[in-house]
C-alpha cells in the first residue's frame, strides 16, 4: 500500500488561510490503513486547523471534513462532486495521486496536500510502516529470493553484499538490515545459493521514472472514449 | 414550555459571565469516577468548575475528544485512569497515555498550551486524590489563564439560547402528557 504521514498543522493552516470555505477530504483507503488520512484522521486535523485558524486570526475560514472511499478513482469522486462546489478550497488527505485526481476533477477550486505520501510499504510492527518497493516498472524479486536489493539496499547494489554488511546490519544505519545478508539467509534456506554464482545483470532503467510519467494500457480493455477522462 | 426559559434573567448553574474555568474529565468507571464518587461521601471539598464524563475505560479516549473538548471552550481537560498495571481492560490505560501524549503534541501545533491537557492514574479508593487532581488542573488553568479557544460570554449566551430554543421546542412537538398523563389515569 501507499505509505504517508501528516503535514504539520501551521503548514496546512498557512495554505488555506486566504481560502473562506475550505473542505478537507479524507481516502478510506492506503492512508486510512496507515492512520495518515482516514476519517479519524480528518476527524482530528478538522478540529485541530479550526482551531489553528482561529488563534491566527483566521476565525472566518470553514473547515469541513469528509471521507471517501478512494481518492484515486473518479467514480468514487463523484460522491462528493457536488458537495464541493461549495467550497473554494479542498485538502486532500489521501497520497498524491488521490491529490491530483481531486485537482484534475475540480479545475476551479484549489487543491492542496494534507500528507506528505511517503512510499510503497506494508506495516512492520504496530506503527511502524517499512518501504518495500521502488515501483522501478521490472520487477525482479524472483533473482533476489523475493527481497528488493533497489529499495532495501542503501546502496542499491544488485552484486552484493558490499563490506559495509555488519552483523546482518548496513553501515549506513545500524538500525538498517542488510539487505543482501537477508537475501542470503533466505536463499539459503531456499537451498537456491547458487543464485550468487551468477552476476545479475544491470537493471533496465528505461522502465523507471525516467523519461516522464508511465502509463499502463490494456488492449484488452481499453475501450476509445469510455471512461473518466476520455 | 421549557420553565427555565419562561423566566428571563432566570440563575443557571452554568453563568455566561463567569470568569472560573471549566475542566473536563474523562473519568473510567472503575477508577477516578469512583473516586470521585468517593470524595464526595468523604465530603471533600474541590473546585465545582470540573464537568465530569463517565467512560466505560480511558481506552475509550480518542484523540478527536480531546481535541473537540478544546475546540468548544474547555480551559483544561483531564483524563483519569486506573493505576498502571490496574486497568480492568489490560492496557486501555497505557493506550489513553500515549493518545494524551499525541494530543499534547498536536495542541503545541495548534499553538495552545499542552499543560492544559493532563492524564492521571488512581485508584478507586483515592478520593482525596481525585480532589487533588482537580485542584492541581483548577490552579494550573488559573496560572495559564482561560483558553484562547474560549468562546466569548455573547457566544455562549447565543449558544445557550439556542439550545434552550431547540428544547422548547423539542419539549413542544412532543405529544403533551404521555407517560405521566397515563399514570395519573390510574
Amino acid at each position: 500500500m501507499i505509505v504517508a504521514d501528516r503535514k504539520k498543522v501551521p503548514e496546512i493552516r498557512d495554505m488555506i488561510s486566504k481560502h473562506t470555505k475550505v473542505l478537507l477530504v479524507g481516502c478510506g483507503t492506503c492512508v486510512t490503513v496507515c492512520l495518515a488520512g482516514g476519517e479519524r484522521e480528518i476527524g482530528i486535523l478538522g478540529s485541530a486547523l479550526r482551531m489553528a485558524l482561529r488563534l491566527a486570526g483566521h476565525a472566518d475560514v470553514a473547515v469541513d471534513e469528509c471521507t471517501i472511499e478512494r481518492q484515486c478513482e473518479d467514480a468514487f469522486i463523484d460522491i462528493l462532486a457536488q458537495r464541493a462546489t461549495q467550497y473554494d478550497a479542498i485538502v486532500s488527505f489521501g497520497c498524491g495521486a488521490g491529490v491530483q485526481a481531486l485537482a484534475e476533477r475540480f479545475p476551479n477550486t484549489a487543491v492542496y496536500p494534507g500528507l506528505n505520501t511517503q512510499f510503497i510499504g506494508i506495516l512492520e510492527s504496530q506503527g511502524v510502516w517499512t518501504e518495500k518497493c521502488s515501483g522501478c516498472g521490472n520487477c525482479r524479486l524472483g533473482e533476489f529470493a523475493g527481497i528488493c536489493p533497489i529499495t532495501r539496499c542503501a546502496k542499491r547494489l544488485f552484486n552484493g553484499p558490499c563490506a559495509g554488511s555488519r552483523d546482518g546490519k548496513c553501515e549506513v544505519d545500524a538500525d538498517l538490515d542488510c539487505a543482501w545478508q537477508l537475501i542470503y539467509d533466505r536463499s539459503k534456506a531456499l537451498g537456491i545459493l547458487d543464485n550468487f554464482d551468477a552476476i545479475a545483470e544491470p537493471q533496465d532503467w528505461s522502465t523507471g521514472l525516467d523519461g516522464g510519467p508511465r502509463k499502463v494500457v490494456r488492449e484488452d480493455q481499453h475501450i476509445a472514449g469510455l471512461g473518466p477522462k476520455a | 414550555m421549557n420553565p427555565q426559559s419562561a423566566i428571563p434573567n432566570a440563575p443557571r448553574r452554568t453563568s455566561p459571565q463567569s470568569p472560573e474555568p471549566l475542566i473536563l474529565a474523562f473519568c473510567c468507571h472503575y477508577c477516578a469516577y469512583a473516586a470521585a464518587d468517593l470524595a464526595g461521601s468523604m465530603r471533600l471539598q474541590y473546585p465545582a468548575n470540573v464537568r465530569l464524563l463517565r467512560l466505560p475505560c480511558t481506552g475509550r479516549v480518542e484523540v478527536n475528544y480531546l481535541l473537540a473538548a478544546f475546540e468548544r471552550g474547555a480551559d483544561a481537560v483531564i483524563v483519569a485512569g486506573c493505576l498502571e498495571g490496574g486497568c480492568h481492560f489490560q492496557e486501555g490505560n497505557l493506550r489513553a497515555r500515549r493518545r494524551v501524549e499525541r494530543a499534547k503534541g498536536l495542541l503545541r501545533e495548534i499553538g495552545i498550551e499542552p499543560e492544559r491537557l493532563e492524564m492521571f492514574n488512581l485508584s478507586s479508593a483515592e478520593g482525596g486524590r481525585f480532589a487533588e487532581i482537580v485542584t492541581e488542573m483548577n490552579e494550573r488553568v488559573k496560572h495559564l489563564g482561560l483558553s484562547p479557544m474560549k468562546p466569548d460570554a455573547q457566544s455562549i449566551q447565543a449558544a445557550m439560547r439556542e439550545m434552550t430554543h431547540e428544547a422548547d421546542e423539542r419539549i413542544a412537538s412532543e405529544p403533551s402528557g404521555r407517560a405521566r398523563g397515563s399514570a395519573h389515569a390510574k
